[in-house]
């Protein structure tokens, strides 16, 4: 929270309408997104109640357990879950790319990779949590589940834990990435409710955000966007639904919970494609290409393990799991911090804010200067910038710039209000530099400590050599009868 | 006299009791002098929300109770069976003999006396067998009144010393539970390890005796098999000790408010409020709020304290970092005003003023259309 | 309470009776522990521990957390040891520091065998990550409470036994992601080094060093009760082993007044009028300024049981919570040699004398960055003679007003001291030593 988001905040109270918190889409969004809108029964860690799901916004499939306690019921919903999970998921393996990687073999990635768009982060918990009671289960044994089953409980894992990247997007939470683009008028808190937050963002005509906001917090206007349902509907219309389904599983006794729990759904359906179009409505930032490839990466290896059979996720990481990933979730952490400042210049704001940038107007430029001699003589162009920028970067501290993202540049003298850079890296070996290669005076320009070279962290050991300090190696997971039997009811 | 005042404020209704659950949200937003001066004169806040037009938005599934009290049943079935293989578990001990007494045995008038006789009984016993007391009546002195805690509580004696056991029906799911709930259970724990232990002592007996490691007993995974757990409450016991003694200075907010104060519904026969409703606003306006939006979830009055603070186009509504972040600017117009310059600074505002116009021309820039 | 009988020696046996009981524990144990609270003589332990275990013939492998941290340990140990083979290894781009050349003993490469075969290898626990080829019979990890336990993960297999020494009172090691999917885990990444190590192996002896040879008397006890509140640590020097005085008259201004009653006692509280602020608070940055500044002009003179030398800029440390705050005081003018710094980097550093921004200071809510007990632990236990505190009223009220809901993990040992407690213990200390402008 800065003194920017505080001010946008204070706006969109004033103006009744949320304000612009990035200039473009900092998240990929799907031509044809999984809309995934789970509910759970009240009172349990996983039991599903419902779940509206599809990629046309037109034609949704509701998935109902009628009796939420019954545990083939729950395993029913989940292979009809997979029916229509798994064949998008699929869907993607078919076209595949080279792809190539410094230091290693060329490999196979596909083309694209699917993308499950869930109304908020509880929804993306819940996913992980189906994903957690779902996918140790075995189709042979004492409790068979249908094949499809584990299939399933591997690849929701895969999204939920692929959620927790910073940056990623193959499972995006609606209400996540409207916040990151947008700047309501209300608390934080609030915003995690998808119809108030798009109340914000996008009222109806004639009412104010506020308003807006204030109707959805109406659950009988807007009822919650889930996992948990609200209480009253619960009480007065799901209760009886579910005890005539008890009393007699009829067919019409379905209908009457489809029914009750249709009613809850498709307001959230609405409002999910709405927040993906209005996602769509932004220009893509210059690095969302380049993040979706990673997560196009990470699906590829995945569907690679699943369709080797491979063992389903573990419950808890390891010790060298644990360090492992940490170490990607931090790397990706920076790298979408810098890309996201790099591609939007109100992102880049906060960082002027703080003193870690600045923009200002060349003044003066020195476009042939050069260091050293003969051999070693290189090209060193020299740039002066006038600021009025709070900069609080010291001499010798090294800058890029989102305009010219392949040099690198040292700062070598502050003077009050003007600020002269030396072009380091990225002028080519030319004795002079090309044209455009340096910024010309009158030119506006933007340069920032921020940048993107992560040192790569050491190897970590084999998860068989954990050395005495982290409890030795593990014990290896065998799959048992007791994993597969594990209760769900 | 405070209590007197306190009686006032409430008028002719006994003061509402405290149970666990009131008594550990004490410390959810002590700054709030509404709130303080409302607890500590029992009023019913679900009930004067109510009346104000502003119920609290707290319901509760019955899916979610009837799974709580299956949950709690199971655990306690056969003289808790099931829980003391669990408690030979967690706490690494072998337990011998296993005694259960129900305080709830008698009727409800004698169960506080009832109680204290077990709990002094137990803590003159000198044998190690192990002994349940399920329901055991206690109670805290919540500004000058007592207050008796719902007994939803199991409380176990071993070798001399006690725990609390505290059965919630979250799940923990390989090992974790949500750190939310749990903190919730540890705070109402803490209640009532810090009753047990003052009833204890007042026995004569050494307080320490009731350990700071309360035992929690959840639904493990997707089952119902109950898994427990221990955890260790002395932090929030800390902070139960310091609000219950910050209550008892709530005297002196009291005396500041204007004589003739009241919040009192004024309740027909039926029980029905009659308090004109602008007149009872009104009454609760002279005691200053403040609002967070984490009052969401632990305050029946959150809906009234944030309309208030709408109208007042207070900064608070943005929550506490936005607040922290404008460095003491209350009002949202004169935030704004500071920022467009279209106001000058008052004195000490100068630093905030010149952050703001500075934000406002970076984010003025940034938002122009491609240069 | 032990009580000080007439030994004079005795704080000092102790230790020394801590240094021997840690180096006889050595060999019979995989790993040792040594806790040390601030200034209590872990660098010597170290320097000892090294000597020691070089004079067996043993190769020993030194791990620090940063350059700066390698770099003294090795200045001492090459000073103390000048007959000792020192490696230094680092990272190319690493440039030693005149000091360390000055050292006949010590040389500097990237890699093991551009070293030659030195009894010791000290270097960063980044680097010792990338160094796979070898094991060493022993090892020293220095500030192994500020090491991550990922970092403990990716070096353990470069040694057999290791002596782990640190402050557990300091800042904990954090990560920029949320790390709740590994609470309760005894291999979480993201807590210490420490307190992994100890989950699996609670074996392993632990000691504790005794006496604070840095804090003054008037220092000790505050910083202990607050801050290790069940080990506790006391002052190896009297009260009438250190004294401060300027020897330039001062102008009776406040900030002379606070000068002088941290020089009388040890503490100040130059207290601002109450107001909620930015965090850069004009004012609150402007009196570090000045203080700093005029503490300089006042030429201060510190007796201490080394004697008698001047205070000069470089034995002053300005300490805040946050970079822009850090920022704002040099940008208010601060002699230059004085450092300024964040609490996070002034860890494990010495002064003879520190000016602190609270960081509670104008803040109108208390968050869990502020109230970290380890924040304020540093802040107030770098000095060997006094440390003024600047703040503006009110922390007292916002720190009662501070709602508790922090979330509870499972399996998570608490943490103690609990940052709240800790704050108000500082400040109740720090209320009788009161200054206003």
């Amino acid at each position: 929270m800065s003194a920017l988001t505080a001010l946008a905040r204070l706006r969109a109270v004033r103006e009744g309408r949320a304000q612009p918190a990035a200039t473009v889409r900092h998240c990929h969004i799907a031509e044809a997104p999984m809309v995934f809108i789970p509910l759970r029964m009240a009172g349990e860690a996983a039991a599903p109640l419902a779940a509206m799901i599809g990629t046309d916004p037109g034609s949704p499939r509701l998935l109902v357990v009628p009796q939420p306690r019954d545990r083939d019921l729950r395993f029913a919903f989940a292979a009809e879950l997979a029916e229509v999970l798994l064949p998008y998921v699929e869907g993607f393996a078919k076209e595949t790319e080279t792809a190539t990687r410094r230091g290693a073999e060329p490999y196979e990635r596909c083309l694209s990779a699917p993308q499950v768009l869930v109304p908020n982060g509880q929804a993306a918990a819940f996913t992980g949590l189906l994903g957690r009671s779902t996918r140790f289960r075995r189709a042979e044994g004492p409790y068979p589940v249908h094949p499809s089953v584990p299939v399933l409980g591997r690849w929701l894992t895969f999204f939920a834990e692929r959620a927790a990247y910073p940056g990623s997007s193959l499972l995006v939470s609606a209400t996540d990435a409207l916040a990151l683009h947008w700047t309501s008028g209300q608390s934080g808190l609030e915003d995690a409710n998808l119809a108030a937050l798009l109340g914000w963002i996008d009222p109806p005509p004639g009412l104010t955000g506020l308003r807006a906001a204030q109707e959805a917090e109406d659950p009988l206007l807007w009822p919650p966007a889930g996992p948990a349902t609200d209480p009253g509907f619960d009480n007065e219309v799901l209760a009886p639904a579910i005890e005539g389904y008890t009393r007699a599983p009829t067919a019409r006794a379905v209908e009457r919970v489809r029914e009750a729990v249709r009613t809850q759904l498709e307001p959230t359906w609405r409002l999910v494609w709405r927040a993906a179009e209005l996602l769509r409505g932004l220009p893509a930032g210059a690095s969302v290409t380049r993040r979706w490839e990673y997560d196009r990466g990470a699906f590829t290896e995945f569907l690679g393990r699943v369709a080797e059979g491979g063992p389903p996720q573990a419950r808890r990481d390891g010790a060298v799991a644990a360090a492992s990933r940490l170490a990607r979730m931090e790397r990706a952490r920076v790298s979408f911090d810098v890309q996201r400042a790099y591609d939007d210049p109100l992102i880049m704001a906060e960082y002027r804010l703080t003193g870690e940038a600045f923009a200002g107007e060349v003044i003066a430029a020195d476009p042939e200067h050069t260091e050293g001699e003969g051999r070693s003589r290189k090209l060193r162009p020299l740039v002066t910038i006038r600021t009025v920028d709070p900069v609080r970067l010291a001499a010798g501290t090294a800058v890029g710039t989102p305009d010219r993202r392949g040099q690198e540049a040292e700062l070598v003298a502050t003077d009050g209000g003007e600020i002269t850079l030396k072009i380091t890296k990225g002028m080519g070996r030319g004795k002079t530099p090309s044209p455009g290669a340096v910024p010309a005076v009158g030119e506006r320009v933007c340069y920032t400590s921020l940048t993107d070279d992560f040192q790569a962290s050491a190897s970590l050991p084999d998860p068989d050599l954990t050395p005495w300090t982290h409890g030795g190696p593990p014990e290896e997971w065998v799959p048992d009868d007791a994993d597969a039997a594990e209760h769900w009811e | 006299m405070a209590t007197d005042r306190l009686d006032a404020l409430r008028g002719p209704v006994p003061p509402r009791p405290h149970d666990a659950r009131a008594i550990a949200a004490l410390a959810a937003n002590p700054g709030c002098a509404r709130r303080a001066v409302l607890d500590a004169a029992g009023i019913d806040k679900d009930s004067t929300a109510r009346h104000l037009g502003f119920p609290a938005p707290f319901g509760q599934s019955r899916f979610a109770i009837t799974r709580g009290d299956v949950f709690e049943a199971q655990v306690k079935a056969n003289g808790c069976a099931g829980l003391l293989r669990l408690l030979r578990e967690v706490l690494g001990l072998p337990i011998p003999l296993v005694a259960y007494h129900d305080a709830a045995d008698v009727g409800a008038h004698l169960r506080h006396a009832h109680t204290r006789a077990l709990i002094d009984r137990a803590a003159r016993d000198s044998d190690d067998a192990g002994t349940f007391y399920d329901h055991p009546l206690l109670s805290l002195e919540i500004a000058g009144h007592t207050s008796y805690l719902e007994p939803d509580v199991v409380a176990f004696r071993l070798g001399g010393r006690f725990h609390i056991v505290e059965i919630k029906s979250f799940a923990v799911i390989d090992g974790q539970a949500e750190p939310a709930k749990v903190a919730a259970a540890a705070r109402q724990a803490a209640v009532y390890v810090l009753a047990l232990r003052r009833l204890v002592e007042e026995l004569g007996h050494d307080p320490g005796r009731v350990s700071h490691e309360v035992i929690l007993v959840c639904p493990e995974n997707f089952a119902n098999r109950p898994v427990a757990t221990l955890v260790d409450v002395r932090r929030q016991l800390a902070v139960l000790r310091r609000q219950l003694a910050r209550m008892t200075g709530v005297g002196d907010l009291v005396s500041g408010l204007p004589s003739g104060l009241t919040f009192d519904l004024a309740a027909d026969a039926d029980g029905v409020p009659t308090r004109p409703v602008a007149e009872l606003a009104e009454a609760i306006g002279t005691v200053a709020a403040r609002y967070a939006p984490e009052c969401r979830s632990t305050c029946d009055m959150c809906l009234f304290c944030r309309d208030e603070a709408r109208d007042e186009g207070s900064t608070d509504l943005l929550g506490r970092h936005v607040r922290d972040e404008l460095g003491g600017v209350a009002g949202v117009d004169e935030a704004l005003a500071l920022a467009e310059g279209t106001r000058g600074p008052a004195d000490g505002q100068e630093e905030i003023a010149r952050l703001l116009r500075l934000a406002d021309r970076l984010r003025a820039e940034s938002l122009e259309p491609a240069r | 309470m032990t009580s000080r009988t007439s030994l004079a020696g005795t704080p000092q046996a102790e230790a020394g009776a801590v240094v021997a009981a840690v180096l006889a524990d050595l060999p019979g144990h995989r790993g040792v522990v040594v806790d040390s609270p601030p200034g209590a003589g872990k660098s010597t332990l170290v320097v000892r521990a090294a000597g020691h275990i070089a004079e067996t013939g043993d190769p020993l492998m030194i791990v620090a957390q940063t350059n700066e941290q390698v770099d003294d340990l090795i200045d001492r140990l090459a000073a103390e040891h000048p007959g000792l083979p020192i490696g230094r290894l680092s990272a190319s781009a690493y440039r030693a520091p005149a000091r360390l050349l000055a050292h006949g003993n010590v040389r500097v490469a990237a890699k093991v065998p551009d070293l030659g075969d030195p009894a010791v290898v000290v270097a960063t626990a980044d680097k010792w990550a990338w160094i796979g080829e070898r094991t060493w019979p022993w090892a020293i990890v220095d500030e192994a409470y500020q090491m991550r336990s990922d970092k403990l993960l990716r070096i353990a297999r470069n040694f057999e036994r290791a002596l782990f020494v640190g402050d557990p009172g300091q800042l904990d090691p954090f990560s920029v992601v949320d790390g709740d999917r590994w609470a309760g885990l005894s291999w979480d990444p993201v807590q210490s080094a420490v307190s992994v190590l100890l989950r699996h192996n609670p074996d392993l002896p632990v000691h504790r060093l005794p006496v604070s040879w840095r804090l003054p008397a008037s220092a000790a006890p505050v910083v202990s009760e607050a801050f290790y509140p069940f080990t506790g640590f006391r002052a190896g020097t009297g009260p009438d082993d250190r004294s401060l005085r300027f020897t330039a008259d001062g102008m009776r201004t406040s900030f002379d007044r606070a000068l002088e009653e941290a020089a009388a006692t040890g503490w100040a509280l130059y207290e601002l009028p109450e107001r909620h602020t930015v965090r850069t608070d004009a004012e609150a940055v402007r009196a570090v300024a000045l203080l700093a500044t005029r503490l300089v002009q006042r030429a201060p003179v510190a007796v201490s049981e080394r004697g008698e030398h001047p205070v000069g800029p470089d034995r002053i440390a300005v300490g805040a919570a946050h970079r822009d705050q850090v920022a704002a005081i040099r940008a208010a003018g601060v002699p230059p040699e004085i450092t300024v710094d964040t609490a996070n980097r002034l860890q494990g550093r010495e002064y003879d004398v520190t000016i602190v921004l609270h960081p509670l200071s104008g803040r109108r809510d208390a968050t869990a960055f502020h109230l970290e007990s380890g924040r304020l632990c540093v802040l107030t236990s770098r000095h060997r003679h006094a440390c003024v505190v600047v703040a503006r009223a009110g922390i007292p009220e916002l720190l009662d007003a501070h709602p508790s809901a922090e979330p509870v993990q499972l399996g998570v040992p608490v943490k103690f001291p609990d940052g709240w407690e800790a704050n108000q213990s500082v400040l109740t200390h720090l209320a009788a030593h009161r200054v206003t402008p």
